[in-house]
């Protein structure tokens, strides 16, 4: 069982002064494994705080990440899982599922972490599944009204993912999750 | 018989001896030596005389030799000290005095003998001792008497230490439940402190200042825990610090400067609501003497408060009244100089600004609206160093509230919110700012607002943008941006969409252009229900994204002999089958089928080298197109007649 903290779109403190207090106490120092970061945090003691809570933290470049020259896109291997990360703003047109797919097969993974719609989305096509954490602050967004806070945690156990989204509405945490099933191990890559 | 030996210290030991012996003799009630003409009041006269006699010995001590070794004899009578104060101790044991009694006789004659013997160092040691060892409650029913002999004493005494220490008893004791608290309105406990405080330092012309200022914070601790609620007080302590502090040239000493620090932070601790602290009259008065540093250090507790406690301030006098207090952090007060300043520290405390401008919000718009206005109006005398950090936070303010308004005064904003901008020296920043506008303006129906913010954008984008990577991201985020736009006619979409796909194609590096004109495309193809759908123009795109892959292709073959980006072909031909399903009847599968042979014969060239990205690319790519294929209905229709 391995824990992996997908969050993104902060923008703090552009948009949004911190993380929601709850939220904080539950990002508990130890208890996970990797963070992918979408990007947009926007500053250092964001990165800072962020490594706090886990030291294996992989993070892509936002258009407004001042000051930082994280990779545009990132690929890792976790257990059974190839992910991608993204931040979206490349991607056109923004949120479009269609060219995010693209960029999926274009990066070869099972599982394709993206954002800058601030709006959270689990869903799988054909080649894969689009992850998008939404905001973790629940920053505005000229995309998206009413954004709530939320983040993605992911349980990956052998050929299945559990994707469990934590979202802030009306002050409660609310949390809901979905199943994926990969139908066959990754061979090793002999390219 | 103890009288008979005068000696100091054979005395002083005698008598302690004497004390100790008799302690558990003494009549107390309900011992068993109480009896017929013997009382409590025979053991308090007893250990009172013993005391006062130990007294007199123990002054004696310093007198015993000449001036030179007086420090020496000082310390001497600091290690028996003990013996005196042990007394007092007893009488606090001797459980038949009650209140009456202390009141009325014992504090009285310990008192008197305090006052008498008129030595420093006993006066000292023995005030400290009574209240430390007396209980609260008795201090609190006899406080005048006591506050009563602190003028009395030899002006050479630390009064202040002696006041408080007696002032955090008081405020531990009225911590440790509510249920005293009456008592301390009904002896008028504070007013009491506080004349008696005044009267000291009135006295102790001489005390430096960071005495008095001392003094000032314990009676504000104590006030705090007593009178909670009664902010009249707070103030009035705070009143008084500036009073003593005004006349004088800016704190340099740092152990005051300190104490004037932790007397503004004592209410922000105590009043989860930032914005009681913000009523006192007399708070912004007391900042007004910190040095330009301090004052900085302060506005930082001052907001981390507000931070930690999640407090919302809301209204438009409130934000006032706060701005005015962290002004050493929003401008350049006089006399300071910015660059000064460390770099790290200059960024937190303006990242610490802008994440303040989220915490000021009101439910109503007007109300919220003048907010905005008051920050705008302080951040802008920040100078360009600090612009780019809090003009994001208000713009971004500024377009929660323009939505909530849903369009009314949009241009009002709009206008003010063009100037602000044009006075960030980060164009980059500026860029982004200016498209965000743009799409509020878009939600308003603000056609010609959005229309200027557009034009400031690729103003921004023609002169200042010019590194490569920064042209990439931000040309794009402008063909993202002009993509969701509803708002214009067509003479405007045609001059913005220009603008964009000519810049697209001007990038410095072939790859990036080939991918910018390619996003280009969806600018001719909205899916909304009046979005526009010009397959042709589409088309065009995709050729011309094409033309620039085949030249770049050619390039590579020039001047390496390897391998292309044949990548920029396995994505083109993910776009031609992006507008292929959408109904595009430009685009035909047999342009598709084209395109795949095409990557084909790329990729087995014998001038290329198998590329680690396109190889899957192109797979997954043939492995989509069938998996449509073998979908009913119209879909697989569609892509029946395309072979992988």
């Amino acid at each position: 069982m391995v824990l992996v903290l997908a969050l993104g779109d902060l923008h703090i403190p552009h948009r949004a002064p911190d993380l929601p207090p709850k939220f904080k106490s539950m990002l508990v120092p130890g208890k996970i494994q990797h963070i992918i970061c979408t990007g947009n945090l926007c500053i250092k003691e964001v990165h800072d705080y962020l490594r706090t809570v886990c030291p294996d933290l992989h993070i892509t470049q936002g258009e407004y990440d001042e000051e930082t020259r994280y990779p545009e896109t990132k690929t890792l291997t976790i257990g059974q899982f190839k992910l991608g990360i993204c931040h979206g703003h490349q991607v056109i047109p923004w949120g479009d599922l269609d060219s995010l797919a693209m960029l999926q097969r274009k990066l070869d993974v099972d599982i394709l972490v993206t954002g800058h719609t601030h709006q959270f989305k689990a869903y799988k096509h054909e080649a894969g599944v689009v992850i998008n954490p939404g905001s973790a602050t629940g920053a505005h967004s000229s995309i998206t009204y009413d954004v709530n806070p939320s983040f993605v945690l992911m349980d990956i156990d052998g050929l299945r993912v559990v994707v469990y989204v934590y979202e802030l509405i009306d002050g409660e945490v609310k949390v809901d999750k979905i199943d994926f099933k990969k139908t066959t191990a990754t061979a090793p890559s002999a390219h | 018989m103890c009288r008979g030996v005068q000696h100091p210290i054979h005395g002083l030991f005698l008598r302690s001896y004497l004390s100790q012996v008799s302690r558990d003799k003494l009549p107390d009630i309900g011992s068993e030596y109480e009896g017929d003409g013997d009382t409590v009041m025979d053991a308090v006269e007893f250990v009172l005389q013993n005391f006062t006699e130990m007294n007199k010995l123990w002054i004696r001590m310093q007198h015993q030799g000449p001036v030179r070794v007086e420090e020496k004899l000082e310390k001497e009578r600091s290690e028996l000290r003990d013996l005196v104060g042990k007394n007092l101790h007893v009488l606090s044991q001797i459980e038949g005095i009650d209140l009456e009694m202390y009141k009325d006789n014992v504090l009285p004659r310990i008192l008197e003998q305090v006052v008498d013997c008129k030595d420093e160092l006993a006066q000292y040691y023995l005030m400290e001792c009574i209240i430390q060892v007396f209980p609260d409650e008795y201090h609190l029913q006899t406080l005048e008497t006591l506050l009563g002999a602190c003028p009395l004493l030899q002006p050479t005494v630390d009064i202040k230490t002696v006041l408080s220490q007696l002032m955090e008893r008081l405020s531990n004791y009225a911590a440790s439940s509510a249920e005293v608290l009456p008592e301390f309105l009904q002896v008028e406990a504070f007013s009491k402190l506080s004349n008696a405080i005044g009267k000291v330092i009135e006295a102790q012309v001489d005390m430096p200042i960071v005495g008095v200022i001392t003094l000032y914070v314990s009676l504000l601790t104590f006030t705090l825990h007593v009178h909670p609620d009664r902010l009249d007080y707070v103030d009035q302590v705070l009143g008084a610090c500036v009073k003593k502090l005004s006349g004088k040239a800016k704190l340099e000493d740092s152990k005051a400067t300190k104490q004037v620090v932790a007397l503004l932070s004592a209410p922000l601790e105590k009043f989860n609501e930032i914005v009681t602290a913000l009523t006192l009259s007399n708070y912004p008065r007391v900042m007004d003497h910190l040095d330009s540093e301090t004052n900085k250090v302060m506005a930082m507790v001052i907001i981390q408060s507000i931070m930690k406690n999640n407090t919302c301030v809301s209204t438009a006098d409130q934000v006032e009244v706060l701005f005015e207090l962290i002004k050493g952090l929003i401008k350049d007060l006089d006399g300071t100089h910015g660059d000064e300043l460390d770099d790290e520290d200059f960024k937190e405390e303006q990242n610490s600004v802008a994440r303040l401008i989220h915490m000021l919000y009101h439910d109503e718009p007007e109300e919220m609206l003048q907010i905005i206005c008051l920050v705008r109006k302080h951040i802008m005398t920040g100078g360009p160093k600090r612009l780019p950090f809090t003009v994001p936070s208000l713009v971004f303010s500024s377009l929660k509230l323009v939505r909530r308004l849903q369009g009314q005064d949009g241009d009002v904003v709009g206008e003010e919110t063009i100037e602000t901008l044009s006075s960030v020296p980060s164009p980059e920043l500026a860029l982004r700012l200016y498209l965000q506008c743009a799409e509020a303006a878009n939600d308003c129906d603000l056609e010609p607002v959005a229309y200027e913010f557009f034009t400031q954008a690729f103003v921004l984008y023609e002169e200042e943008v010019t590194d490569s990577k920064a042209q990439v991201t931000a040309i794009h985020l402008i063909i993202g941006t002009l993509q969701r736009m509803n708002v214009f006619g067509v003479e405007n979409r045609d001059t913005l969409t220009h603008k964009a796909t000519g810049y697209s194609a001007k990038l410095l590096k072939k790859p990036d252009q080939c991918r910018a004109v390619y996003a280009c495309s969806h600018l001719f193809w909205v899916d909304d229900q009046d979005g526009i759908k010009d397959g042709e123009r589409v088309l065009l795109c995709l050729k011309r994204s094409l033309r620039i892959a085949n030249a770049a292709q050619q390039m590579a073959n020039v001047t390496r002999g390897s391998s292309g980006p044949v990548i920029l072909f396995v994505e083109i031909l993910n776009k031609y089958l992006y507008f292929f399903e959408k109904g595009n009847p430009q685009i035909t599968s047999a342009a598709i089928q084209d395109l795949v042979e095409l990557i084909r014969t790329e990729m087995q060239s014998d001038t290329t080298t198998p590329d680690p990205a396109s190889d899957p690319f192109f797979a997954s790519t043939l492995r989509y197109i069938q998996f449509q294929k073998q979908k009913s209905g119209a879909m697989g229709e569609k892509y029946d007649p395309i072979k992988v």
